[in-house]
């Protein structure tokens, strides 16, 4: 019987140092991101382009041996108490490193647990400045508000604008922060300005929408959660309001096509590729991505139920990369080796050259208007619009 | 200046009889349980789900019945299954349990939906656009405030004319005596979240034609308002309760037209604070003092 149990016994502890064999051979990126709440459906997209991204780099050569790439996928769902706890189950799950959020304020919640577990996060399109500004640990491959706010506010005042209703939600991190640059700039320009905020939860709009008609302005800037959006683009359809609606990257999404398809509404955003880009790389990766989505019909629905490429998908895809690249770099899995070898780091992604400045933002200065088409339901391309044409 | 307010006049009328519809379910069950039944807004919303959902399969004239029948059962459901088994327990364990329910229908709801904003279908002809002077805006805004008054008109009608009527303020002028004469009091409850349901059910098609957006906590401010709006109507009081909801409604758009839009929700609960100080049987409140 002794013998027996000690055969037992063997064998389990072979078998645990097996597993912790196996263990070893995987290295975990986290994926914090809202699958649910106001940026849920945006979330879902970002979250696509890095699954794509580690189906076609499944593994990572770390100091000479080859790992496996897992993701661990969490929902913060947009929320800012919802996402420390996202953090803190990333954390304890033992990634490496951690991609996301959709949303500047989920980032800066979970950036300070990051920050004191000293695993290094790379924002996706998180593009508030005090993201990475205020968080030692958080670095992003996107541009940044203060850019894409004088960028919407040159292109409304170039299209004869020179009154803006600048709504946000109160309190929202990314919201508040784009109007405030949005607003600066505008107003540099010598344009005028009248600035509202709505509560969380706001479903009634008309209000709001009149107070703008009543100014007499003659754009409306919003840059607030797509579940507002569809409202604020409904609403204001059904006020008759001919003048056109502006917002950020946050608007580049089926839903806000859905919102405006068949009304009659002008509706710009800015983002940050355009799908019918012409170099090898954007080519190549939106041929493959739809691809891939159609022959996943989870992720087609994930996507919004259409193959239309969302410009967070493809930075979600140069994420990644960049945080195999860093992995590279580091020659460890050790989450703090990663976060000192990020700095370092350059990658050629589909959105461009990525490298980053002493703050942890990538060095970009490309942005994209897109004009949703109220027929096809699809985004045309307006412009692009760089800081260098800015600054004349 | 009448042209410049009108379409907040307009915007507040609507909203005010969408929470007025919401505030009789709160009123009737006080009025009856003494419970303020916070599922209520919730029902509200899985009512907008039960349309998103029943719409993508069926016509559009089946679904708007079916739509109020399987509200109503949710409602029936909750009561009998959260409320009625706390019948005897003290008025602070029902009350737990009305929170608890709402939150465990809010997360059910998150949970079936993938937590994702839905896209509430288009209802035809009250979704149409119409001008009314130089303000432009949906039927279902003028639509919504003469069905909420022929509703109620309706409603006070049943309660005093009929004998399920006569049976509910029986049980809510004295709930034991009118136990002792015989009155069905299950009856009479199930009844009671049966009409507050089916009214819920109205109104979250109004509500939702306007604003077309369904989430699973989109109940929630609404809800509160009505709650709101009954008690400064007056809790208990059915007449109250709308024409405290049509007081709020036009109130918070006024409020945003002023250009006071961050406060406009601040200023409702900032009502709620002082009717309960200076009034707090509200407008039409039953005046009997505390039985000792």
């Amino acid at each position: 019987m002794k013998k027996l149990a000690a055969l037992v016994l063997a064998i389990v502890l072979a078998l645990s140092c097996l597993t912790f064999a196996s263990a070893e051979d995987t290295v975990k990126i986290g994926v914090f991101e809202p699958s649910s709440g106001d940026n849920g459906a945006g979330g879902k997209q970002e979250v696509l382009g890095i699954e794509y991204a580690n189906s076609l780099t499944p593994t990572v050569e770390i100091g000479g041996k080859t790992y496996n790439v897992e993701l661990v996928i969490v929902d913060n769902q947009s929320a800012t108490d919802k996402a420390v706890t996202a953090a803190q189950s990333l954390v304890s799950s033992g990634v490496s490193i951690v991609l996301g959020s959709y949303g500047s304020g989920a980032s800066m919640a979970g950036g300070d647990v990051f920050a004191a577990a000293e695993v290094p996060a790379i924002g996706v399109s998180c593009t508030n400045p005090n993201v990475t500004l205020l968080c030692d640990y958080y670095w992003r491959v996107c541009f940044l508000d203060p850019f894409q706010g004088s960028v919407m506010a040159n292109f409304a005042y170039d299209k004869g604008c020179k009154k803006a209703y600048v709504l946000s939600m109160l309190g929202e991190d990314y919201g508040n922060g784009l109007a405030h640059y949005f607003v600066e700039a505008f107003k540099a320009l010598g344009g005028e300005v009248v600035e509202d905020t709505f509560p969380e939860g706001t479903s009634d709009f008309s209000a709001y929408l009149n107070n703008a008609a009543n100014a007499g302005c003659d754009v409306i800037f919003s840059p607030c959660a797509t579940t507002y959006a569809s409202l604020i683009i409904d609403q204001a359809a059904s006020q008759g309001i001919t003048f056109p609606i502006m917002a950020g990257d946050t608007w580049e999404s089926s839903v806000i096509l859905d919102a405006a398809k068949g009304k009659d509404v002008d509706v710009y955003v800015s983002t940050f590729f355009a799908e019918d880009e012409t170099n090898a790389a954007a080519v190549e990766f939106v041929s493959g991505f739809k691809a891939w989505l159609n022959a996943n019909p989870d992720k087609l629905t994930n996507n919004g139920g259409n193959d239309i490429v969302a410009a967070v998908s493809v930075l979600g895809f140069d994420a990644y990369n960049v945080a195999i690249e860093a992995l590279k770099a580091a020659g460890s899995t050790e989450p703090a080796a990663v976060a000192a070898a990020l700095p370092s780091v350059t990658y050629t992604g589909v959105t461009g050259a990525i490298s980053f400045d002493e703050n942890g933002d990538a060095n970009k200065d490309m942005a994209y208007i897109k004009k949703a088409n109220t027929e096809t339901g699809e985004f045309d391309f307006e412009k692009t619009q760089s800081v260098a044409g800015l600054a004349e | 200046m009448f042209d410049m307010l009108l379409p907040y006049l307009l915007a507040g009328i609507s909203v005010g009889g969408q929470y007025a519809l919401i505030a009789v379910g709160y009123t009737m069950v006080y009025g009856i349980l003494r419970l303020i039944n916070f599922a209520h807004g919730d029902i509200f919303t899985a009512a907008g789900f039960f349309m998103v959902y029943l719409v993508a399969a069926l016509p559009l004239s089946i679904s708007v019945p079916l739509v109020i029948i399987l509200t109503v059962i949710l409602g029936f459901l909750v009561e009998r299954v959260a409320y009625k088994p706390l019948r005897t327990a003290p008025r602070m364990s029902i009350m737990i349990s009305a929170i608890g329910t709402s939150y465990l229908l809010q997360n059910l709801m998150w949970y079936v939906t993938g937590g994702l904003a839905k896209q509430y279908p288009v209802l035809p002809w009250i979704s149409d656009t119409v001008r009314i002077g130089s303000a432009s805006t949906k039927v279902v805004t003028l639509v919504t405030p003469v069905l909420t008054v022929l509703l109620v008109i309706a409603l006070v009608m049943l309660i005093n004319h009929t004998k399920v009527g006569m049976a509910m303020r029986a049980v809510s002028k004295d709930f034991e005596t009118a136990q002792l004469m015989g009155i069905k009091i299950n009856n009479v409850i199930s009844a009671t979240f049966i009409l507050g349901s089916a009214l819920a059910a109205v109104g979250s098609m109004l509500y939702f034609t306007n604003y077309s957006t369904v989430t699973p906590t989109v109940g929630a401010m609404p809800g509160l308002k009505a709650f709101v709006a009954a008690v400064f109507g007056g809790i208990g009081s059915i007449p109250g309760a709308v024409i405290g909801a049509f007081i709020i409604g036009i109130c918070e758009n006024l409020m945003k037209a002023a250009g006071y839009t961050a406060f406009s929700d601040a200023f409702t609960f900032a009502l709620l604070i002082i009717i309960l100080i200076f009034k707090p049987n509200g407008l039409f409140g039953e005046k009997t003092a505390e039985k000792v």
